[in-house]
């Protein structure tokens, strides 16, 4: 935790200019998804293809609230987060039932469903074009400029973090992870599995529509391209890449794969096949994901000196 | 009063009778054993008792009370923690964590408390731990306290199960064969650990294989064969009961 | 039936074939190894661009088209020993993941051996279109039914009745039992990678007349492969064939009736409602927990 709060702290040193700002910036709100998205797949267990979808209802429900009907900011973006976490509640009942790969796959469809609904209705979205979106204000002071950015973000990162942590080590985090090891004998020991999954489901679907209503503030706008179904693959595979039940992983996955798309424009039109080879690379000779692996590799040279 | 009581307990599996028309009552206090050849439907009828399989006929009275639970986890709310024939442990958490997630229904907390770590939960969760460790010494794994579970060996997994149930303060306890696969030593341990936990006042339901362990611990066996009654009574009369030698024993023990 | 309904039936079954050889593929893969193959939509464009390239080289179409097959059979294999063989004992999620990044890497590959510009095949016979029941059918469409019927036929019997078939449902049902009979898991695995890969091919050179093909189609074509898949039922073959043909059909009818803009749409929210009622798919079995 310390080590986070440092690096976020101490970033800014290594920072030269604005576009590495807004670089650190979008792994910051990538990071928040990842590390709520964690809760349900690497600690809870269950799977979804379809955050994306609950980002993009946070994303275009701040921007629509603020830009057609004139809302604050801060309240479209709290009732845009409620509201992918009321339809989350809703369909997450149904579908929570479901296992494996057949979750994947309802999840999937309804982020799908989600992101068609987003490119279709273009009176309100803009359709594939995207919208423009109104920048965070609050009471009349604007945050503008990727410094200021920046810091919100990073205090966003470290408090979700934290609220994460905390999570994990109290009853409600040992049900999750109870129900991830053995559903049945969490069942038995009175854990209502079905209450639990829905939790995770409902507040990660709510933290990645913070971060989508983050996200389209900051970039003041938004396109149907973040919405997508490559985009909820994108996030499962930060969460998978940095570590499975390792909120640290989920921060690490979502920097590591935010920053070397960035990096990998050197490339030009090799930066899909390094990237493919990167991500495949590292899953097949780190298969636990970075940081468990690192950490186990450390445990063991700290045991033998 | 009977603690449970099930009357005319039907499950059927595509049309395959697995417990059929079973009636029996358990008293409370006491080690109540079930027996029975492969495929008798023992943990068949521990799965319908713990809410995992709905019978598909009879009622279940918990203190005559009808038991009207539909999950499992309100079965385990109305009193009733079992184990497991192959293990169930949470094998991503420690051992003590797997203890402290069986007394999740002891520690009713909201999301807000858990997300801001309320100083009640600090309290709650160092009472959680040390309870989870006194059942882990109650159990003889003092020594795993700090060990991940999945670095037990299975021995001690047994035993982990029936700390984890014993967490949730159950007050009928149901064991599916906890000395299968131990050596005799192992076997007097958990024979010993049954007697404690009676000693406890918890209801023990023993299904078990071991007729040694079965007839030292039981004040009443309850012998299944293709899901029905075939005898029921204390140790002695079963033990002498022809159609139990027969169908059962016979073949086992002589 | 009116000839608009004969028209839109049509073209769903036409597009239901392609989604039921893709879900093949899935089905196949899922069977040897557990693993959602997340690459397969890529073999699907593999097929229809490396046809599209060997044509434009001067191959006449059935030999192009035996080429592409070949060559996706090829990269198949080459999927499974150098990332799937290697990854052995990964948890189910990092396989998957892996596939993942063998379809980005098979993307960025396409783009730079071919191009970003959207290929066409010519028709295989004509463009002289069929009249049934009221309703015109392209002659492709004959191709790309009649081909798929003969690709489940084939595969019935390739399971069924081939001793290497019987091979990978014996994988599938017990891996163990099937290694300790003698049966070398390493090669079902390449089989089942390459079938399904050529499978897969064969359904990208297929459409690629009546839809045309890009570096890029790989992406929804596998999405609606998986997803036929999933509602047959994930590892049943008749599944997968049905629920192409189901997810088709829903398709053309959503567009045809409701609206075309959110055809998908109505076929995903169909697929939902199925899983929930029938949470293993259509055909898929009832799996019960054994404690």
């Amino acid at each position: 935790m310390l080590a986070l709060i440092a690096g976020v702290a101490l970033l800014p040193l290594a920072l030269a200019n604005n576009y590495h700002y807004e670089i650190a910036i979008l792994v910051g709100l990538n990071a928040i998804v990842c590390v709520g998205l964690n809760l349900l797949i690497g600690y809870a267990g269950q799977i979804s293809l379809g955050h994306a979808g609950f980002f993009g209802i946070g994303a275009y429900g701040s921007a629509i609230l603020t830009a057609r009907y004139g809302w604050p900011p801060l309240a479209a973006l709290v009732a845009a987060s409620a509201a992918a976490a009321a339809l989350a509640f809703a369909v997450g009942r149904p579908i929570l039932r479901l296992r494996g790969h057949y979750l994947a796959m309802a999840t999937l469809g309804l982020g799908i469903i989600i992101s068609i609904v987003v490119a279709t209705e273009d009176r309100y979205t803009g359709g594939p074009d995207g919208m423009s979106v109104p920048p965070l204000a609050l009471a009349g002071f604007t945050l503008a400029g990727e410094r200021a950015w920046y810091w919100l973000v990073g205090a966003l990162l470290v408090a979700t973090v934290w609220l994460s942590l905390n999570l994990i080590e109290s009853p409600v985090g040992r049900a999750l992870r109870a129900l991830h090891g053995s559903e049945v004998a969490a069942e038995v020991s009175g854990i209502d599995s079905a209450r639990h999954k829905l939790l995770a489901f409902a507040l990660s679907a709510a933290i990645a529509a913070l971060a989508g209503a983050l996200t389209a503030h900051y970039a003041g706008f938004i396109t149907p391209g973040k919405v997508t179904f490559l985009h909820s693959i994108e996030l499962v595979v930060m969460v998978v890449f940095g570590g499975m039940a390792s909120t640290f992983g989920a921060v690490v996955g979502a920097a590591v794969l935010t920053a070397l798309p960035q990096l990998l424009t050197v490339f030009k039109e090799y930066e899909m096949v390094v990237f493919g080879s990167v991500m495949m690379l590292t899953m097949i000779f780190m298969p636990r994901g970075l940081v468990p692996t690192i950490a186990a590799l450390a445990a063991r040279r700290r045991k033998a000196p | 009063m009977s603690l449970l009581r099930a009357e005319g307990l039907s499950k059927e599996f595509g049309g395959v009778r697995a417990i059929d028309a079973l009636d029996f009552e358990i008293q409370p206090g006491a080690v109540f054993s079930i027996i029975g050849p492969n495929g008798a439907g023992k943990t068949t009828l521990l799965n319908i008792l713990t809410g995992i399989y709905r019978p598909s006929a009879g009622r279940l009275w918990l203190d005559d009370r009808l038991l009207a639970a539909r999950a499992p986890h309100e079965f385990a709310a109305a009193g009733i923690g079992r184990t497991f024939q192959n293990l169930q442990i949470f094998f991503n958490m420690s051992a003590l964590e797997n203890v402290m997630a069986g007394r999740h229904l002891h520690e009713r907390c909201t999301l807000a408390a858990a997300l801001l770590r309320a100083p009640r939960l600090v309290r709650a969760e160092r009472a959680c731990r040390s309870r989870a460790a006194e059942l882990l010494a109650f159990v003889g794994l003092d020594a795993y306290e700090r060990s991940a579970a999945d670095a037990l060996p299975y021995g001690a997994l047994k035993r982990l199960e029936i700390a984890r149930a014993l967490a949730a303060e159950p007050r009928l306890l149901l064991l599916d064969e906890p000395a299968a696969g131990l050596n005799p030593s192992e076997i007097r341990e958990i024979d010993g650990l049954i007697q404690r936990i009676s000693g406890l006042g918890i209801t023990v339901v023993l299904v078990e294989h071991n007729m040694k362990l079965v007839m030292g611990v039981s004040q009443r066996v309850l012998v299944l064969d293709y899901g029905r009654k075939l005898a029921e009574g204390n140790t002695e009369t079963v033990r002498n009961n022809p159609r139990v030698i027969e169908a059962y024993l016979g073949a086992g023990e002589h | 039936m009116s000839a608009q309904l004969a028209q839109f039936l049509l073209s769903g079954l036409t597009v239901g074939a392609i989604y039921a050889l893709v879900a093949l593929g899935f089905c196949i893969i899922y069977n040897a190894s557990h693993v959602i193959n997340f690459a397969q939509g890529e073999f699907v464009m593999i097929g229809g661009m490396a046809a599209a390239s060997f044509l434009g080289a001067g191959l006449p179409l059935p030999l192009a088209a035996l080429a592409a097959v070949a060559l996706a059979a090829l990269i198949g294999m080459a999927l499974v020993k150098f990332a799937v063989e290697p990854a052995r004992g990964a948890s189910v999620v990092t396989l998957i993941i892996i596939t993942i990044g063998a379809a980005i890497l098979l993307r960025g590959l396409a783009s730079i051996v071919w191009d970003k510009r959207i290929h066409a095949l010519p028709a295989f016979s004509g463009e002289q279109p069929i009249e049934i029941a009221g309703a015109t059918l392209a002659p492709q469409s004959l191709w790309v039914i009649g081909v798929t019927a003969l690709i489940v036929a084939a595969l019935w019997w390739f399971f069924n009745r081939t001793l290497t078939g019987k091979a990978i449902l014996a994988v599938s049902h017990n891996r163990l039992a099937a290694q300790l009979m003698g049966i070398s898991v390493r090669r079902v695995l390449l089989v089942s990678f390459g079938l399904s890969a050529a499978l897969g091919a064969l359904a990208g050179i297929l459409i690629a007349p009546i839809t045309f093909t890009s570096w890029d189609v790989g992406v929804m074509l596998g999405l609606k492969g998986f997803a036929a898949a999933i509602l047959g039922g994930m590892g049943s073959g008749p599944g997968a064939v049905l629920g192409g043909l189901t997810l088709g059909l829903l398709e053309s009818l959503g567009a045809g009736y409701i609206s075309s803009a959110y055809k998908d749409a109505i076929a995903f929210i169909i697929i939902l409602v199925v899983l929930v009622l029938m949470p293993g798919g259509l055909l898929g079995g009832r799996a019960t927990e054994r404690v």
